[in-house]
């Protein structure tokens, strides 16, 4: 049977011999052609047309931070920034040197926290068995903390350290930043470990290796790339957290080490606070040194995301 | 030349000793997770008991926050930790799905493809990668959004939003004053400014959870549509879309419980007044905002009431939160179910 098109145009004279020959006869070409002026073809347009439009505009803000951040933070950024210590009002000069040394510390604090609860966790949830009661609630919580609002592990490092100890320390902000960090290390772990073809662990069993071998020699070895990937992205998410150091770590105009002395029970600068601090100052030094250090915590921040992108995707590979 | 001995033997005793203490070393930190996630909401509620008892539900509906008296209420913050969310949700689920839609149903690809079919070069080994190398940038550029922190959004909106936006919204008060939204003047900080930047703040999160969604929704439902005859905005609006909404969905709630606990872009931006205005541009207050703000200078009495106030808080979070993880992984074992 041929398609008989033309049989359902109305209008155009039946010819049986014609559409003998030619089943396309009477069929209108022009019409079948992609043409904007048919409203089905016009609407698909212009909503590419919106949707394009939108994405480029959504990915403004991101240009215009940088950009500002390059050009409003570049022009202070000198070794003085690096080296001092956050000025006195009204004075002219002036760094945040302490606050890097604080943000590190407390950041690397953080991290000496969460990461062996949450790697250890992390091999247990991917060894569990899927109806592994305590292995799906803990998954879960995970998740839920993922959302955890910054500011209310602030509130808890303050209940349990500062109210504790009876100050605000580096230490607080730690304990804060390694609830924020958890999250994250303990499912990318995880994802990491069951990410490992299930053949090795089953040839390393084959060959009589115990549990913690099959660990220890083949899935770590293996998930190492991926794993440094969510500890990358925890850190650069701790980094950039501001609202959980507020009242735990508070600020400080001093170094960390003082006079030979580890403050780590101390009040302790960090970067973020220091912005903070300084936006709202009306004085045009602290503003310039807040645009500064927002520079200097992007590219710390940037260049852990970064190294933690490139790390998955070489695994890929 | 070994003997069999030594190659095949039972673990010895050492061994079986760690594998039992490393198994159970693990299960105990995997239960050490558990705890800590209830120790950190009992540790806050628990905190506040005593203001509960003290403030009681009046606490929750009252408008005054006085120190100095002693009076303690939070309404307006409550009020304006959901408008300014609910407001950043509009706006970022709109921009954020769409971004989603134009990463993930390769209009980008497409697009530099197109481009380079004009130079003859779409095959090239080079430069016929590029369609796929600029959509995973435009992913990128839209993740590296999630990636700058707050404060520095706050930065931002303090010198860069807040200019910008002054002059029209200091026309749409004079010309258009009589409609609730634009009935106060912006003089500074207030709630535009915060919604703008908390909107740009939740987008990465629909994007990728939405791009994720979109994905997943299997090729052959797409082809189906395209055979009968349905263009590539009918067959996006009538199959994919229906079929990754509630992934999309899923996102979106997770998105609203980050709006309502992000702090520091709104307490620099949204101007920490104790008002209930239906105003966009009149100063408001929100419940983390307060937290950030009284909590460095309290007093330990004040702190009992701010306990209250962060309980109030991760309640409302926490309840978002669990119904959006719930949504997202309910929805993902769904779709890995129906690809087998």
């Amino acid at each position: 049977m041929t398609p008989n098109i033309a049989a359902a145009k109305p209008g155009i004279p039946r010819n049986p011999d014609a559409e003998a020959l030619d089943p396309f006869h009477g069929v209108d070409f022009s019409k079948l052609e992609k043409s904007l002026h048919r409203p089905r073809t016009f609407m698909s347009m212009l909503f590419t047309v919106i949707v394009s439009a939108m994405t480029l505009f959504a990915l403004i803000p991101l240009f215009s931070v940088l950009w500002l951040l390059v050009w409003r933070g570049g022009r202070k950024l000198s070794i003085a920034a690096f080296t001092q210590l956050p000025p006195a009002p009204l004075e002219q000069s002036g760094g945040f040197g302490n606050a890097i040394v604080g943000t590190l510390a407390i950041c690397g604090m953080a991290l000496l926290i969460s990461l062996p609860i949450g790697l250890l966790s992390a091999i247990f949830l991917a060894q569990a068995k899927p109806d592994n009661r305590l292995a799906s609630s803990v998954r879960f919580a995970g998740k839920v903390l993922t959302g955890f609002p910054s500011i209310l592990a602030g509130v808890f490092a303050y209940g349990v350290v500062v109210m504790a100890t009876g100050g605000y320390s580096a230490l607080a902000g730690a304990v804060a930043l390694s609830i924020l960090m958890l999250p994250t290390i303990l499912l990318t772990s995880e994802d990491a470990i069951r990410m490992v073809p299930e053949r090795m662990k089953e040839a390393a069993i084959g060959m009589g290796a115990t549990d913690t071998q099959v660990v220890w020699m083949v899935l770590l070895p293996a998930a190492v790339p991926r794993i440094l990937t969510g500890v990358m992205l925890a850190i650069a998410r701790g980094a950039g957290e501001t609202a959980p150091l507020l009242f735990t770590a508070l600020f400080s105009n001093y170094w960390l080490l003082w006079h030979g002395h580890l403050k780590l029970m101390q009040p302790t600068a960090s970067l973020a606070v220091l912005i903070y601090n300084f936006a709202g100052m009306p004085f045009a030094n602290q503003v310039e040194l807040a645009w500064a250090a927002a520079l200097v915590l992007v590219v710390m921040v940037l260049i852990a995301n970064l190294i933690g992108q490139s790390l998955a995707s070489r695994q890929v590979q | 030349m070994p003997t069999e001995a030594q190659i095949s033997k039972p673990p010895s005793r050492t061994q079986t000793v760690t594998d039992i203490a490393f198994r159970a070393l693990c299960q105990g930190f995997t239960w050490l997770v558990a705890v800590i996630a209830v120790i950190i909401v009992l540790k806050i509620v628990l905190a506040a008991l005593p203001a509960i008892r003290q403030y009681g539900l009046g606490f929750l509906s009252g408008q005054v926050w006085d120190p100095n008296k002693k009076v303690y209420s939070i309404l307006p913050e409550i009020w304006g930790t959901l408008y300014s969310s609910i407001l950043a949700l509009i706006f970022g689920t709109a921009f954020g799905v769409a971004a989603a839609l134009f990463l993930a149903e390769g209009f980008t690809a497409d697009a530099v493809f197109a481009l380079l079919k004009v130079v003859n070069l779409q095959f090239h080994p080079f430069w016929g990668k590029l369609p796929v190398q600029v959509e995973n940038l435009l992913s990128n550029l839209i993740e590296l959004l999630a990636a700058i922190p707050s404060v520095v959004y706050g930065l931002w909106g303090l010198f860069v939003i807040i200019p910008l936006i002054r002059p029209a919204c200091h026309w749409l008060h004079a010309d258009l004053g009589w409609i609730p939204i634009f009935g106060t003047d912006l003089s500074g900080p207030g709630m535009l400014p915060a919604v703008i930047v908390l909107s740009i703040m939740i987008l990465p999160t629909i994007t990728a959870i939405g791009r994720g969604a979109l994905l997943a929704v299997p090729t052959r439902l797409r082809m189906a549509a395209y055979g009968l005859g349905a263009t590539r905005w009918e067959a996006i609006f009538a199959v994919t879309l229906p079929t990754a909404s509630r992934g999309i969905f899923g996102g979106i709630v997770l998105a609203f419980g980050r709006a309502l606990g992000e702090t520091m872009a709104l307490a620099m931006l949204v101007g920490n007044a104790n008002v209930i205005s239906a105003s966009l541009f009149s100063p408001a207050n929100t419940l983390a905002a307060l937290l950030a703000n009284a909590f460095p200078e309290a007093s330990p009495k004040d702190v009992g009431v701010l306990m209250y106030a962060a309980t109030v808080l991760l309640v409302i979070t926490l309840l978002v939160n669990i119904a959006g993880a719930y949504i997202v992984q309910f929805t993902a074992s769904e779709l890995e179910g129906e690809k087998v």
